[in-house]
């Protein structure tokens, strides 16, 4: 059976209808230099046996190396139940519910999400969820534009030690859409946002201020004076935050004087897999005064005629099947299953889980860096404290050296050189609550062996 | 029937002009758009000192079914906003001529409504549906 359930004589009817020749003529309108003939480089599809043994010989080329990168994506140990609840039949779906209201069961476990993620932020509301961080910051940039009718300048200070990823991307979005970005620089001694950063832009009129806690380098930024800095001029603050380090910091809603306006950030820590990279899930809480211009999918509850308690689809009026072209965003949908991942790992976890992951998770980086900092050659670069990631300065490049650890079984961390020129050789490691000390020995060990190997090649 | 009050002057898209004796226009939404709207449950208002061009979008009404821009109907500055609208928005359902105005505008141009469409006139568009 066809998957696509027309058959000939429905395709020719419909033609007849509308007074086309062929299906394709309908793509007329594509310039002929602008449409591919064929696709050569496409290969046929394969069996689900071929396509088994497959995936299965390149998941053994990767290997199961010890992971020390973080960077935006954190190893994090998921409970069994977590996806074996995601794949029930029930939820199984990538996508956010359509005809909402039939799917009462999806709408309570968005709207458990969305309650336990205002609380984690201190936020009156949250969305039910966006593609990922990296786009997360970038709506959240647009939705400042929109939100701060104050301000005329759709400028946005965003600081250079915001994850790099999440810049270009921003940039990419919003840069074409009349948003102009100022880069803020870093201490170089200690990798924060000072507040003399921003001084060049005092009394002037700017849109927003990202603040990223902890920042790219793992590093705590000063986030009650930034923010009082920002609501001064007019400005509102989009906090760009890690979930997990939430259950040890200050919520955003109460940095500063009046809190940040709009909370973002990977949501990927809670209960999704790395994966290589995707797909997870981005966040988005705010202020209920700027919720009309919040993007995404939000679900309330209400009573129906008979008064029973049920979950809707709530503030609909924003999105792109009312508002068309002015709808808040082209994002009108939400990342299902990856929030319902975060859901159920948020559940199990619990507050008290979460601060143990998130210390725990402290306590191994820290371990980690007195580990590699022992060794000849490698010393930190940043004095100021930090979550669970930290930049090491190497007294060579940095590629070979990691290199030569994933020779070893090691994937030694994120080469900074390319993304930070300044920092010199940098590395950027991580070591969550899942690395024993074992690893951490383990690690050490080959790194002591690899860097006089190095100097002598 | 919708009610169609004499002494306004109407846009096509919906918006009626009142000429206020200072010399500022008062603008609203037609009872014809409050009905086709639905309940409102949101106004967002332009801010004061704004300058408007004739047909610019200078706010929003909300109803749970839908949403549409509200288009000056002659360019000028706005003066006042109906804050009430903030937290009582269907008073453009109970009362759109009265209560739910939206904004007051000093008119750039004084006479600019003559080229607007008269109640009668209005009349014949808003049975057309």
């Amino acid at each position: 059976m066809p998957f696509i359930p027309h058959t000939e004589q429905d395709v020719r009817e419909m033609l007849a209808v509308i007074g086309a020749p062929s299906i394709e003529a309908l793509f007329d309108e594509i310039p002929a230099s602008l449409r591919v003939a064929s696709l050569p480089d496409v290969p046929v599809g394969l069996s689900e046996f071929e396509i088994m043994q497959l995936m299965s010989a390149r998941a053994r080329q990767d290997g199961q190396p010890l992971c020390f990168i973080g960077a935006g994506a954190y190893e994090h140990h998921i409970p069994a139940a977590v996806w074996s609840t995601v794949t029930r039949g029930e939820f199984y779906s990538a996508y956010t519910p359509y005809q909402a209201e039939a799917s009462q069961g999806t709408l309570q476990t968005i709207y458990e999400y969305q309650t336990m993620m205002a609380s984690l932020t201190g936020m009156q509301v949250s969305n039910a969820s966006l593609y990922d961080g990296a786009t997360a910051v970038a709506e959240a940039v647009l939705m400042a534009v929109r939100a701060n009718r104050r301000s005329k300048s759709a400028r946005i200070l965003m600081p250079r030690n915001l994850h790099p990823h999440y810049r270009a991307v921003a940039l990419a979005s919003a840069g074409n859409q009349g948003v102009k970005f100022e880069e803020l620089p870093y201490e170089r001694g200690s990798g924060h946002t000072s507040i003399e950063a921003l001084a060049p832009f005092a009394g002037q009129d700017f849109t927003a201020l990202v603040i990223a806690q902890p920042n790219f380098f793992g590093v705590f930024e000063e986030v009650d004076a930034l923010t009082d800095f920002a609501h001064a001029h007019g400005a509102l603050v989009i906090a760009v935050v890690n979930p997990t380090s939430l259950a040890l910091l200050k919520p955003p809603g109460q940095w500063g004087q009046k809190g940040a306006n709009i909370v973002v950030g990977e949501g990927q820590p809670f209960g999704c897999p790395l994966s290589s990279g995707g797909p997870y899930f981005g966040f988005m809480c705010t202020r209920m005064e700027h919720v009309r211009q919040m993007p995404g999918r939000i679900v309330g509850r209400t009573v129906d005629l008979d008064g029973r308690p049920g979950f809707t689809l709530t503030l609909q009026a924003r999105e792109q099947h009312i508002r068309r072209a002015k709808a808040t965003s082209n994002i009108c949908t939400n990342q299902g299953l990856l929030m319902m991942a975060g859901t159920i790992y948020m559940s199990l976890m619990g507050a008290e889980g979460l601060e143990r992951v998130a210390a725990l998770s402290m306590t191994r980086t820290e371990q980690l860096a007195r580990a590699l900092t022992a060794i000849a050659g490698v010393r930190r670069v940043f004095a100021r404290a930090n979550f669970h990631e930290i930049v090491l300065a190497l007294d060579r490049p940095v590629a070979p050296v990691l290199a030569a650890l994933r020779a070893r079984g090691i994937e030694g961390g994120l080469d900074l050189s390319d993304y930070f020129p300044e920092l010199g050789c940098a590395l950027l490691v991580c070591a969550t609550e899942t690395k024993t000390t074992a690893d951490i020995d383990t690690y050490a060990r080959a790194m002591s062996e690899v860097l006089p190997a190095a100097r002598a090649a | 029937m919708s009610d169609i009050p004499s002494e306004l002057k109407f846009a096509r898209s919906h918006e009626w002009l009142k000429q206020l004796p200072d010399g500022l226009a008062e603008i609203g939404i037609s009872d014809h758009a409050q009905h086709a709207l639905g309940d409102l449950v949101f106004v967002e208002l332009p801010e004061i000192g704004r300058a408007l061009g004739a047909g610019e979008s200078c706010a929003v009404v909300e109803s749970v079914k839908a949403a549409s821009d509200v288009y000056a109907p002659v360019a000028g500055t706005v003066v006042a906003v109906n804050d009430q609208l903030r937290h009582t928005p269907e008073l453009i359902n109970r009362d759109p001529y009265g209560g739910g105005w939206l904004l007051r505008l000093r008119p750039e141009v004084p006479g600019a409504e003559a080229g607007l469409m008269s109640a009668s006139e209005y009349g014949v568009l808003a049975a057309q549906g």
